[in-house]
């Protein structure tokens, strides 16, 4: 009787740990199961990818549909060149899709914004997005602004 | 001046010798493992007396750490506007950093002591020798299922105080200062990585399991068999772990998230 109460103590302790371990993968680190999922590489190229980094979200109006693979320069064009995993589901990405590094709110992470254009063509495996805007240097902004006023 | 320096050499020569008892101490208790249908029961006994009974206040800590971390992180992040960004640091600071450390300070206090005072009176009372008289290796007996006990332990506890905490820090976060929930656990699921960040805090309290239950069973076994020299040992277990745990930490971070 009391070695039965024992091994249920050990046995539901061994099983709170294993369900804290599921919950630290699915709810808190939201190990995303779209990256195990079939997928398809697409790149882009931005003037600027500051701040952008590896495993940074991919969305489409909002709803995450892939994530940055890597960021290189590329050496002909002289831009970065941002390697994106896309899940296979999503093949409906027109030729004429833009993609645009935005920020998640004031002090958030920066990610890709994806629109789709209007081109009946689709997007393929390895293929470019050429229609790109760049993310937002503070700098700049204050540095035109500024240029602006003195103009005026 | 001269007994002075050798006092000096033989406090040197003391620590040294110690340090090499316990690596030859591990060395017996961890060859001495097999025999597992005997040792089984022994080691689930082992495993109810530290795990199982440790969990009320690993629980209870933790989620009053998670609770007390998302205030103070919501009442200086929302002059930002950034309070959303709450989940993400409650979720950061606990998987990889304060649950292994404060599972590791609290196990040290409940069950490494409980341990050396255990196998302290076990020796002080002569049952270790009594065993080893009539053919049973202490050490395949009583000190392997405690340390492999504590060393399967710690990981688990570690990983139920970053679950409740992480719960509390929602509670204090989400229902009462009314973040809103979608954001909070969106912003915490960007930023925390499997691999960075909760298989290393993993780690962390694996290594810490180790050496917390190591420290708490030599000390035992070490131990003056009388009752001062207990009350010494214990107070040492919880001392000396204690710093470990503190030093290691700072070594595994450097070495996980520092890019040496």
């Amino acid at each position: 009787m009391r070695m039965r109460t024992l091994e249920l103590g050990v046995g539901t302790f061994m099983l709170a740990g294993l369900v804290a371990l599921g919950v630290l993968i699915v709810n808190i680190s939201g190990l995303n199961p779209a990256g195990s999922k079939q997928s398809y590489t697409l790149y882009a190229l931005f003037e600027n990818a500051g701040g952008l980094t590896q495993r940074s979200m991919v969305s489409m109006s909002g709803v995450a549909i892939g994530e940055v693979v890597s960021i290189t320069i590329d050496e002909q064009l002289l831009k970065a060149r941002v390697e994106m995993k896309i899940s296979k589901d999503v093949d409906y990405l027109s030729y004429d899709t833009s993609a645009a590094i935005l920020t998640a709110g004031l002090l958030g992470e920066k990610y890709i914004g994806v629109t789709v254009g209007a081109d009946t063509e689709m997007l393929a495996d390895g293929d470019t997005i050429i229609d790109t805007q760049s993310s937002l240097v503070l700098e700049e902004l204050i540095g035109k602004f500024l240029f602006n006023k003195v103009n005026e | 001046m001269i007994n002075m320096i050798a006092a000096l050499g033989r406090s040197a020569l003391a620590s040294v010798m110690e340090m090499g008892r316990s690596g030859i101490f591990l060395y017996h208790s961890l060859v001495a493992l097999p025999a597992p249908r005997t040792n089984f029961p022994l080691l689930i006994r082992q495993l109810y007396s530290v795990g199982v009974q440790s969990m009320m206040i690993i629980i209870v800590s933790g989620l009053f750490i998670g609770m007390v971390i998302s205030l103070q992180g919501y009442t200086i992040l929302v002059d930002y506007g950034s309070e959303q960004a709450v989940g993400q640091m409650v979720a950061l600071s606990l998987v990889r950093e304060l649950s292994p450390v404060v599972t590791a300070l609290l196990f040290a206090g409940r069950a490494g002591s409980a341990l050396t005072a255990e196998i302290g009176l076990m020796k002080a009372t002569e049952q270790l020798a009594g065993m080893e008289m009539i053919g049973v290796d202490p050490l395949r007996r009583i000190v392997a299922p405690r340390f492999w006990a504590g060393f399967i332990s710690l990981p688990l506890l570690s990983m139920i105080f970053s679950v409740v905490g992480v719960w509390g820090g929602m509670l204090v976060g989400v229902e009462w200062l009314g973040i809103y929930e979608g954001s909070f656990w969106a912003n915490m699921q960007a930023s925390v990585d499997f691999g960075e960040d909760v298989l290393n805090g993993i780690i962390k309290a694996i290594v810490f399991g180790f050496v917390v239950t190591w420290i708490a069973v030599f000390q035992g076994y070490d131990c003056t068999p009388t009752s001062e020299g207990i009350s010494k040992a214990t107070t040492r277990t919880v001392v000396y772990s204690s710093l470990a745990v503190l030093g290691l930490d700072f070594l595994l971070t450097a070495l996980m998230f520092g890019d040496l």
